[in-house]
C-alpha cells in the first residue's frame, strides 16, 4: 500500500525578525494510490509548502506524513517533482536531462538510452535528444521536465504549477498529456495550479486551501478527469456541472481574497 | 620599403573599414533595438579599423612612415637645421622670434635695475655724503647706458660694418635663389656622405653630411653663415667716448671702495659694479644702424623657405610633432620619436633578441632546452617514497663490497640518479613569465574552486575561511611581494606563490558566488532524481557555477599577468618584466616598447583563448 497519509501537518516559519508565519495548520488528508489530486488556493496559502513537505525538502514543524507506511524524511526517487519553471539543467542536452536520474544510479547505458527514446516519444520530443535545453520553447522544456521525472518511475508525482507559464493551446495539450500518463501508468499525482478550470479538469480529487493560516478549506471528488480521458476537454468545460462547480470555487476564492484585503486594510 | 607598403596597406584597410562600417550601419538599422546585446556581435571591420588606426598613429608619430617614404628628408632637414643654428645668434638680436630688439631688451632691463637700485639706496641708512656719491655714480652709469643708443657717440666704423654684414646676408639670400649655387659637386665629399650609415642605422641618429643636392645648398650656406655670425658677434659699440666713460666709472668705483666702511654701502657699490659691467658689453646700438641687417634677414628667411620647397611640407606633415636639431657633429630627432621608437626598429630589436644565441642578458627570449627526464622525476617523486618500500637499504660487507638492494634502486629512481633520455623543455624570458602565470593560475584554480564551492555550501566553511581570504585579498599583491619573495626566494617559487595567492582569492570568490547562485529548484530536482550530495556538487553545482568560475579565471589571468610583471621588476633574473626593468635603467625605449607589446599581445591571446573557452563551454549562459 503506497498511500500518502498526513496527520495534522503544521508548518511554522520563523522569520529573521522574530515573527513567524503559520504556513500550514492541521492539514490532514489521505491520498490513495492512483489518485489524481489538484490543489487550488489563493496566493500564499501554503500550496508550495505542502508540496515541499511531501517531497521531503522541508520538515513539518508538527504532525506526521507517511508514504507507503514510512515517514517521509528526505527527498527520494519515489517522489518525482515537476517545477513551475522546468528547473532543467541547461548545461545538458535534452537526453542527458531526461536520463539524469538513471545516470545517478549508474544504470546500464544501453537500457538508459532505450528508455530515454521511449519517454521522448511519449512526451512528443522524438529526435530532440541532442538539442541543448536552452534552445527549447517553454512548452518543450516542461515536457522534458515531465519525462525526466517519469523515467525514474516514481510512486508519486508532484507538480507545482507545471503549466503556469504556457500559452492556452500548449497548456491544453499538456493537460491531455498528464491525463494520458495518469491513465496509462496509474500513478498517484498531486498537482498545484492557479487555474480553476485546470484544477477541475485534472482533479479526480480537488482541495481548495485557505490562507492565514494555510489549511484545507474544502474537498471535492470530481468526475471530469475520468471524462477527459476520452472526451473532448472543451465539451467537458461546457457541461453544466463543470460550470457550476467552477463558479462555486471562484466565488470561494474571491471571498478569501476579499477577506485578506479587508484584513490588510483594517490593519 | 616594407614599411611603406605596410603603411599604404594600413591606410587602405583604415578607409575601407570605415566605408564598409558605414554601409553595414545602414543595413543594421532593422536588425536590433538599442541595448540588445546581439548588436555587439560581429563587426570585425571595426576591429580592423581600430588596429589600423592605432598602427597608423604609431607609424606616423614615430616617423617610421616618414623615414620609409622620404629616407633623405631627415638628412636634408639636418642641413637646414645647421643653417638655422648658424643663423640663430643674429636672429635672436632682432625682433623676428622675439618681440623686441636685443638692444631694447638690454636697455629696458638695465634701466629697470638702476631704478630699483636708486629706490633701495634712498631707504638705506647712510650719511648724506655717501648717498650723494652713490647717486652720482648711478647717474653716470645710466648716462653711459643711454649713450649707447645715440648715434652721436658710436664708433665711426660701426655703420659700415653692419652694412657689410647686411650685404653678405643679402648675398647669401641671393645665392640661395641662384640655381648654380653652391657650385660643382665635390665627388670625394659626396662619396663620403653617401658612405655614412643611413637614418637610424647607427648610433648617430641622422647622418650629418649632406647626401643630396638640396642638402648641399644648406650645408654650404650654413658654413658661410657661420662666418657672418662670427663677424657680427665681434661688433661692439665701444666708441672712444663710451670707453672713456666706462673707464671713469670703474675708477670711481675703486675710489669709493677704498673709503667704504659700511656693509650696506659696499653692497650697493657691488650692485652698481655689476650693472656697469653689463654696460661694457656694448651690445646696445642705435636702432637705425641695425635696420639693414633686419631687412636682409627677412630676405634670407624667405629665400630659405623657397629653397626648402616640399621639404617644409614633409617636415610638418610626414615628420609631425617634433624637429630635427643640429648639434656640434650630429643631428638628432627631437620629438615623439625620442620615446616612441619606430615599429620597424622595435620589430628588428625583437627579431634580433629572439635569436636564441642572442637573447637578453645571456638568456633567450623563448626557446627550449633539453632536460633529462630523471631531473623531472627527481622533482616530482619525493625521495621518501623509497623509505616506504619494505626491506633495508644496502650496506657493505667485510670485503668492502657494497650490496645494493631494491630499496636502493627505488631511491636512485626517486632522486633522479639514473640515465635517461632528454625531452625539450621551454625556456627563455617569455616562456618563464608564461609558465609562472600558468603555474600560479592552475594552483589557484585547483585549490580555490573546491574551497569556494565548499564555502558556498557550508556555513562552517563560509564562516571559518571568510576572514582568512577576505583579509589577505584586499592587500595589493605587490604589497605582499617583499614578504613572499623573502620567504620563498626571488626565483620561480616566490613568484608562483604570489600569483597563486592572487588567483586563489579570485577563484574562491567566483566559485563561491557561483555555488550560492544555484537555483534552489535545480537542487531540489536533483535531490528527487536521486542524486547523492557528491553527485549534486559534481553534476549540478559545479556546472552551474561554471560561468562565474570561467569569468574568475579570465580575471585571474589578467591580474596575475600584471602582478607577475611587477614582481619580476622587483626581483629576479629572468622574465619579461625583468627585461623591461633592465631596459628601463638603460633608457632603451625600443626594448621597453617591445616588452610592453609582448605583454599586451600575450594578455590579449590569453583573453581570446578564454573567450573561446567560455563560448564553447557555457553557451547556455544568460539563457537558463
Ligand atoms: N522559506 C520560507 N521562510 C519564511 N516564510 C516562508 C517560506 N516559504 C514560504 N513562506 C511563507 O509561507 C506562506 C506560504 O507560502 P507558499 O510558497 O507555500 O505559498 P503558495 O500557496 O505556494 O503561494 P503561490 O500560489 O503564490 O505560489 C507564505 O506566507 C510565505 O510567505
Ligand atoms: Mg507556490
Amino acid at each position: 500500500m503506497s498511500d500518502l497519509i498526513t496527520d495534522k501537518l503544521n508548518m511554522v516559519f520563523e522569520l529573521p525578525d522574530g515573527s513567524s508565519v503559520h504556513a500550514l495548520k492541521d492539514v490532514t488528508f489521505t491520498l490513495k494510490k492512483g489518485e489524481l489530486l489538484s490543489v487550488l488556493g489563493p496566493s500564499g496559502c501554503g500550496k508550495t509548502t505542502l508540496l515541499n513537505i511531501v517531497a521531503g525538502f522541508l520538515h513539518p514543524t508538527g504532525g506526521s506524513i507517511k508514504l507507503g507506511g514510512s515517514i517521509i524524511e528526505k527527498p527520494g526517487v519515489d517522489r518525482g517533482m515537476v517545477f513551475q519553471q522546468g528547473a532543467l539543467f541547461e548545461w545538458l542536452t535534452v537526453a542527458d536531462n531526461v536520463n539524469f536520474g538513471l545516470r545517478m544510479k549508474n544504470a546500464d547505458k544501453e537500457e538508459t538510452k532505450q528508455k530515454v527514446e521511449e519517454w521522448l516519444d511519449i512526451v512528443g520530443l522524438q529526435g530532440f535528444g541532442d538539442t541543448p535545453t536552452y534552445q527549447l520553447s517553454g512548452g518543450m522544456q516542461q515536457r522534458v521536465a515531465l519525462a525526466r521525472c517519469l523515467i525514474n518511475n516514481p510512486d508519486l508525482i508532484l507538480m507545482d504549477e507545471p503549466l503556469g507559464a504556457l500559452d492556452a493551446l500548449t497548456r491544453e495539450k499538456m493537460q491531455s498529456l498528464v491525463l494520458k500518463i495518469w491513465k496509462e501508468t496509474g500513478k498517484t499525482i498531486m498537482i498545484i495550479t492557479h487555474s480553476v478550470e485546470e484544477a477541475l479538469l485534472l482533479g479526480e480529487r480537488l482541495f481548495v486551501m485557505a490562507p492565514r493560516p494555510g489549511r484545507l478549506h474544502k474537498q471535492y471528488r470530481l468526475p471530469f478527469a475520468e471524462m477527459g480521458l476520452d472526451g473532448d476537454p472543451r465539451e467537458i468545460k461546457n457541461e453544466e456541472k463543470f460550470v457550476q462547480t467552477r463558479e462555486e470555487i471562484l466565488t470561494m476564492i474571491w471571498n478569501m481574497e476579499e477577506e485578506i484585503m479587508g484584513k490588510v486594510e483594517a490593519a | 620599403m616594407i614599411v611603406a607598403v605596410l603603411y599604404i596597406a594600413l591606410l587602405i584597410v583604415f578607409f575601407w573599414s570605415i566605408l564598409h562600417g558605414r554601409k553595414v550601419v545602414r543595413t543594421e538599422r532593422t536588425d536590433a533595438v538599442f541595448g540588445n546585446p546581439i548588436r555587439t556581435q560581429g563587426g570585425y571591420h571595426w576591429v580592423a579599423c581600430g588596429v589600423s588606426s592605432l598602427m597608423l598613429v604609431w607609424f606616423t608619430f614615430s616617423w617610421d612612415a616618414g623615414r620609409a617614404f622620404f629616407p633623405n628628408s631627415a638628412n636634408e632637414l639636418c642641413q637646414v637645421a645647421k643653417l638655422n643654428r648658424a643663423l640663430n645668434p643674429i636672429r635672436s638680436a632682432f625682433p623676428l622670434d622675439n618681440r623686441h630688439l636685443l638692444g631694447t631688451r638690454i636697455l629696458s632691463r638695465d634701466l629697470y635695475q638702476i631704478e630699483l637700485l636708486t629706490e633701495e639706496l634712498n631707504e638705506l641708512d647712510l650719511t648724506d655724503t655717501d648717498r650723494g656719491n652713490l647717486l652720482l655714480l648711478i647717474d653716470e652709469v645710466r648716462e653711459a647706458l643711454v649713450l649707447q643708443a645715440s648715434s652721436e657717440f658710436i664708433a665711426p666704423d660701426i655703420p659700415e660694418r653692419f652694412q657689410d654684414i647686411a650685404t653678405r646676408i643679402e648675398q647669401l639670400a641671393l645665392d640661395l635663389q641662384n640655381h648654380e649655387f653652391p657650385g660643382p659637386v665635390d665627388e670625394a665629399k659626396m662619396a663620403e656622405a653617401l658612405a655614412q650609415p643611413g637614418w637610424g642605422e647607427s648610433s648617430t641618429e641622422i647622418p650629418v653630411l649632406p647626401k643630396t643636392q638640396r642638402g648641399r645648398i644648406f650645408d654650404v650656406a650654413a658654413e658661410i653663415m657661420e662666418g657672418i655670425t662670427e663677424d657680427f658677434s665681434e661688433i661692439r659699440n665701444d666708441g672712444p667716448e663710451l670707453t672713456k666713460r666706462i673707464e671713469n666709472i670703474r675708477e670711481r668705483i675703486q675710489e669709493l671702495e677704498g673709503i667704504a666702511d659700511q656693509e650696506a654701502y659696499k653692497e650697493v657699490l657691488k650692485d652698481i659694479e655689476k650693472i656697469s659691467k653689463r654696460v661694457d658689453d656694448f651690445r646696445v646700438f642705435p636702432t637705425q644702424v641695425t635696420q639693414g641687417i633686419e631687412a636682409s634677414l627677412i630676405l634670407l628667411e624667405q629665400a630659405m623657405q623657397d629653397r626648402q620647397g616640399s621639404l617644409r611640407f614633409i617636415d610638418t606633415l610626414v615628420l609631425p610633432g617634433g624637429d630635427i636639431l643640429a648639434g656640434n657633429n650630429a643631428c638628432s630627432e627631437q620629438g615623439s620619436g625620442r620615446w616612441l621608437p619606430k615599429p620597424s626598429d622595435t620589430l628588428a630589436t625583437f627579431i634580433w633578441m629572439a635569436d636564441p644565441a642572442q637573447g637578453y642578458k645571456g638568456f633567450p627570449l623563448f626557446w627550449y632546452k633539453m632536460k633529462p627526464v630523471s631531473e623531472m622525476i627527481d622533482f616530482l617523486v619525493p625521495d621518501s617514497v623509497a623509505d616506504l618500500i619494505p626491506g633495508e637499504y644496502g650496506h657493505h660487507d667485510e670485503e668492502g663490497n657494497i650490496h645494493s638492494s631494491f630499496k636502493d634502486r627505488i631511491y636512485n629512481f626517486a632522486s633522479g640518479d639514473f640515465d635517461s633520455f632528454s625531452v625539450p623543455v621551454p625556456t627563455g624570458h617569455i616562456w618563464d613569465s608564461i609558465l609562472r602565470v600558468l603555474a600560479g593560475l592552475i594552483l589557484g584554480i585547483l585549490l580555490g574552486v573546491p574551497l569556494g564551492l565548499f564555502m558556498g555550501l557550508s556555513r562552517f566553511a563560509k564562516g571559518y575561511f571568510d576572514p582568512l581570504v577576505e583579509l589577505y585579498r584586499p592587500v595589493p599583491p605587490l604589497a605582499w611581494a617583499p614578504l613572499i619573495l623573502t620567504i620563498f626566494g626571488i626565483q620561480d617559487d616566490g613568484k608562483i606563490f604570489l600569483l597563486f595567492m592572487v588567483a586563489f582569492a579570485i577563484m574562491v570568490i567566483s566559485a563561491r558566488t557561483g555555488a550560492t547562485g544555484t537555483q534552489l529548484s535545480k537542487i531540489h530536482a536533483a535531490h528527487s532524481l536521486g542524486a547523492s550530495n557528491r553527485q549534486i556538487i559534481q553534476q549540478v553545482i559545479l556546472p552551474n557555477s561554471l560561468p562565474e568560475i570561467l569569468t574568475g579565471i579570465r580575471i585571474s589571468i589578467g591580474v596575475c599577468w600584471g602582478t607577475l610583471v611587477a614582481a619580476e621588476m622587483l626581483a629576479g633574473t629572468t622574465g619579461i618584466g625583468f627585461v623591461e626593468n633592465v631596459a628601463r635603467k638603460q633608457s632603451d625605449y625600443e626594448i621597453i616598447w617591445m616588452t610592453i607589446i609582448v605583454m599586451g599581445v600575450l594578455g590579449l591571446l590569453f583573453d581570446l583563448i578564454m573567450r573561446i573557452v567560455i563560448d564553447k563551454t557555457i553557451p547556455w549562459r544568460g539563457k537558463g
